[in-house]
């Protein structure tokens, strides 16, 4: 099938909607201009060139079809899920289409891989391209049958007259419908299907890339490998941020097989720097990294060799021990949903002094790294000024690959590639300015040598990638909470000594309750690098928080779903915040009941018993129960796991909704168990998967259902939400199973293990 | 030093240090790039191959040790995906990132070699080297017992 190449396509500069453009051979392209697209152009580097059209369809003479997918695509399906939204609303077969990855280019928007956003940001634009295309067959098949648009109808790729039996592939179409007058806005939304009609739109369809995979084909960011490349392994000091003082570079450069051997200088801002260490340049990967064995470096640590977990601990306790009964700082702090800030309102000290019932408890939850199973890398060639890149960013940006090369932005060219995983380490790029830096440097000593530029692959190890990640922020919540005679939840108190973390200042039961404080406190100094991990920041305060709550449920004498609902059905305190909707949490949490044995929980034999928690995350909801077995030796089997899940009306993909689903509990029994990373002199203890064992097959329950509800909002994304509530689902069926109350994670330095 | 190994039934010759792991030959001077690399110590399985028919993490294996025994990797398997495990991998929608696959189908067919129908079990002892930090355990354990039986999805 014909390959197009958006870079040399011929330019229309119509400020149309509909942006449309004959190709030679008889083939159409079709796109649109999204107020929002120009918008960003506008005063952005390229600004005032010509319009290029926002090419997302080809329709080719052999009616078959390419569609862009124009986010990268890190395991999550939106270079299936995108595509497929347009294919469905131009009306065209599923295996008529063939997808494409799209170059980072401004004309397509954002391109982001991250915080759930794929799905709610580009559901409807997907569908007016794909509507657009179809009216463009329909006008041009009407002009040249001479009938009413009216008249006609789609499928297949088809346009079809009922009235005369006549049929038009779309190929067949495509030259004319370079020449029909392009449908305005109001015309394409007037146009767009009935979601009853979807005929791909929530099919589950195999993710494009899967025949690619299960035959091996390099389809990764780590399997680029443009001709003559060289690879680079590149040390860094283990304290964070620690500077390269000197190098023994020249015994390096005289061992077999290395080309390069030089210290890279900090560049780049914050996260997304290059930080100080020597680049090893070889003819193959393996060659550089084990020469990196030889290296005598000498470092200059800096300030942050003498921070520690140990410290971070002992100081959070201590300002708890101070700061824990104080009243909140005025003015009363609202605090945003991932803000700072905390929140006060009413006045809990005064409801804890004339409860009936008054529970204290201390959570915990570590740093954790990311671990995504292909390690951090790019690919790049500079040459002559010029820098071309392949990265697995999920927030791909020319700028930290030109930062690292000293270069304008405008002069990187940037492929995104598949990458073998991101849960959000991936949003930072410091791979990409390293990379740039790295590859300036080895063609700047090639052309010193006389010879020509080659493209360089930098790729970090294991051990590089636990030991340099953006961690999840640790935290610490010293909980209060009062109750009424009957039960009723009157004050929460939840004192945060914050390292970095992130206070829940909007998250249930805030809004369920008359008076609630949140309060938060910064551990300094804390210079240890954090990050976004799947699901920030619920996917370390949902377990405090819905783990405390299970506390106070039981602690009031109800059942603990219930008492949830029960909350979530009486507002108090000025009510939810943060886009939070009580009956969608309801929802969730009645689904979840409904389609588990919960009501019959009593029934199960000692040992073994049933954990539920809920989460709202990212525009979604997710509620679990969990069915777990703990025996003496506090062995953990989860016996079966029931989710239901809110994410809107439409799930565009269910195949892969569903495996994020499984997914992201998966993940969250690995938070559970095993991850920990802890700090020593500035930096990471844990460098390898014997240190931070994840989830593996035989722990992973087969018995795992999952219900999407479809309610009446706006389709939302599903690669966060599902994560959360698993965490403290799972604790709380632990203690359900054998009394044991989990407060600190992992379990595993508790004593447990899966079964 | 110069060794030749016998990989998808095909011999090459290659002039490598001796210590330089079967995983880099493959990928780097082979250009097999189907076989991964994920931590370089044989705790995640992602550089699963078969040698002699049995699971080896081509990490831990030096191009020295691997003398005449066969070498097969992920694209030892039908280009056109026709293999029962990759039928099923495909019909079951298995991967999110991908990544870990080919030590997963690859350990899936020496699992599938020796044992024919495997009970959830011999699965479970099988696949528990390799990890997929997505999680896609559930449908790999389908995929794998969809393969065994040869229903079709």
């Amino acid at each position: 099938m014909a390959k197009s190449d958006s870079t040399n396509l011929p330019t229309v500069d119509r400020r149309t909607f509909l942006q449309v453009t004959a190709l030679a051979g008889g083939g159409l392209l079709v796109g649109l201009s999204f107020p929002d697209v120009l918008a960003q152009r506008g005063g952005g580097p390229g600004s005032g060139a010509a319009l290029l059209p926002d090419i997302y369809i080809t329709i080719h003479p052999d009616n078959t079809f390419t569609i862009i997918a124009k986010n990268p695509e890190t395991g999550q399906g939106v270079k299936t899920a995108l595509p497929m939204i347009i294919a469905d609303e131009l009306d065209v077969d599923w295996s008529q289409v063939k997808v494409r990855q799209a170059d980072l280019d401004p004309k397509y928007g954002s391109q982001i891989e991250g915080g759930s956003r794929a799905i709610p940001s580009n559901y409807q634009n997907m569908r007016l391209v794909g509507a657009g295309g179809r009216l463009l067959m329909v006008s041009a098949a009407a002009a040249m049958w001479n009938v009413p648009a009216s008249e006609l109808t789609t499928g297949s790729g088809l346009v079809k007259h009922a009235g005369s039996g006549r049929t038009a592939t779309y190929g067949s179409l495509a030259s004319r419908a370079a020449s029909v007058p392009v449908p305005d806005q109001a015309a394409i939304t007037a146009g767009l299907k009935n979601p009853k009609d979807f005929k791909i739109i929530g099919k589950r369809t195999r993710g494009v890339d899967v025949k690619d995979i299960v035959t091996g084909r390099p389809v990764f960011s780590i399997d680029v490998a443009p001709p003559n490349m060289l690879y680079a392994a590149f040390e860094k000091c283990s304290a964070f941020r620690g500077k390269v003082v000197s190098a023994n570079l020249d015994e390096i450069k005289k061992m077999p097989g290395i080309r390069h051997a030089f210290i890279v200088e900090p560049a780049g801002q914050g996260n997304n720097a290059a930080v100080s260490g020597v680049a090893i340049v070889a003819d193959s990967w393996w060659i550089a990294n084990d020469a990196r064995r030889s290296l005598k470096i000498t470092w200059d640590e800096g300030a942050i060799a003498s921070q520690s977990s140990v410290g971070y601990t002992a100081q959070a306790k201590d300002l708890a021990a101070k700061n824990a009964s104080a009243p909140p700082p005025p003015p009363p702090a609202g605090g945003g949903r991932g803000g700072g800030g905390g929140a006060a309102i009413g006045d809990a000290e005064a409801a804890f002094k004339s409860a009936a019932k008054v529970i204290e408890a201390e959570y915990f939850f570590p740093f954790l790294s990311h671990a995504p199973l292909e390690p951090q890398n790019a690919t790049a060639h500079f040459k002559d000024g010029k820098l071309e890149i392949w990265s697995p960013s999920q927030i791909p940006s020319l700028q930290h690959p030109a930062a690292g090369a000293g270069i304008a932005p405008e002069n990187v060219t940037m492929h995104l590639v598949r990458s073998g995983g991101g849960f959000g380490r991936r949003l930072v790029s410091d791979y990409d300015t390293e990379i740039g830096s790295i590859a300036r440097k080895v063609t700047d000593e090639r052309a010193a040598q006389g010879l020509p530029s080659v493209p360089v692959k930098l790729l970090w190890t294991r051990e590089d990638d636990m030991g340099h990640d953006q961690y999840r922020p640790s935290g610490y919540h010293f909980f209060k909470a009062a109750l009424d005679g009957a039960g009723k939840l009157v004050a929460f108190r939840d004192y945060v000594p914050s390292t970095q973390s992130v206070v829940p200042a909007n998250e249930f039961p805030r809004g369920f309750c008359e008076n609630v404080w949140v309060i938060s406190t910064a551990v300094t100094p804390f210079d240890v690098p954090t990050g976004a991990l799947r699901a920030p920041p619920t996917n370390g305060i949902s377990f405090v928080m819905q783990g405390f709550v299970d506390e106070i449920a039981i602690a009031a004498g109800k059942d603990p779903l219930q008492y949830r609902i029960d909350l979530l059905n009486s507002p108090a305190g000025g009510g939810p915040t943060g886009g939070f909707n009580p009956a969608r949490a309801r929802g969730v949490l009645e689904a979840v009941r409904d389609m588990s044995t919960w009501n019959r929980r009593g029934q199960l034999p000692k040992g073994t018993g049933m954990g539920v928690a809920f989460q709202f995350a990212h525009a979604g909801y997710v509620a679990y129960i969990v069915e777990a077995a703990v025996d003496a030796n506090k062995a953990v089997k989860i016996n079966r796991v029931w989710c239901a899940v809110d994410i809107g009306r439409q799930i565009v993909n269910p195949s892969q909704a569903e495996n994020l689903v499984h997914g992201g509990f998966v993940e969250g029994m690995s938070h559970i168990m095993n991850w920990e990373i802890t700090i020593d002199r500035g930096g990471a203890v844990q460098r390898n998967f014997n240190q931070y064992q994840p989830t593996r097959m035989a722990q992973v329950p087969t018995d795992f259902q999952v219900k999407f509800l479809q309610t009446d909002f706006d389709p939302t994304g599903l690669g966060e939400p599902s994560l959360p509530p698993a965490v403290p689902a799972i604790t709380n069926a632990i203690f359900a199973a054998n009394g044991d109350r989990i407060r600190t994670l992992p379990i595993g330095k508790l004593g447990y293990r899966w079964a | 030093m110069t060794y030749t190994i016998t990989v998808n039934r095909e011999r090459h010759t290659v002039d490598v240090p001796e210590r330089m792991p079967l995983l880099w030959v493959l990928r780097d001077t082979l250009g097999l790039k189907g076989t991964k690399f994920g931590c370089g110590i044989a705790q995640c399985g992602a550089c699963t191959v078969l040698i002699d028919g049995r699971p080896a993490r081509s990490c831990q294996v030096q191009i020295s040790a691997v003398g005449a025994r066969p070498v097969l990797t992920i694209e030892s398997l039908p280009q056109e995906a026709t293999h029962p495990l990759q039928q099923a991998w495909m019909e079951l929608d298995v991967p999110q990132c991908g990544y870990c696959q080919a030590g997963q189908i690859m350990t899936a067919s020496a699992l599938l070699t020796q044992t024919p129908n495997p009970t959830d079990e011999q699965i479970d002892t099988a696949m528990n080297g390799v990890v997929c930090r997505c999680g896609t355990y559930v449908r790999i354990k389908q995929a794998i017992k969809q393969a065994a039986s040869g229903r079709k999805g």
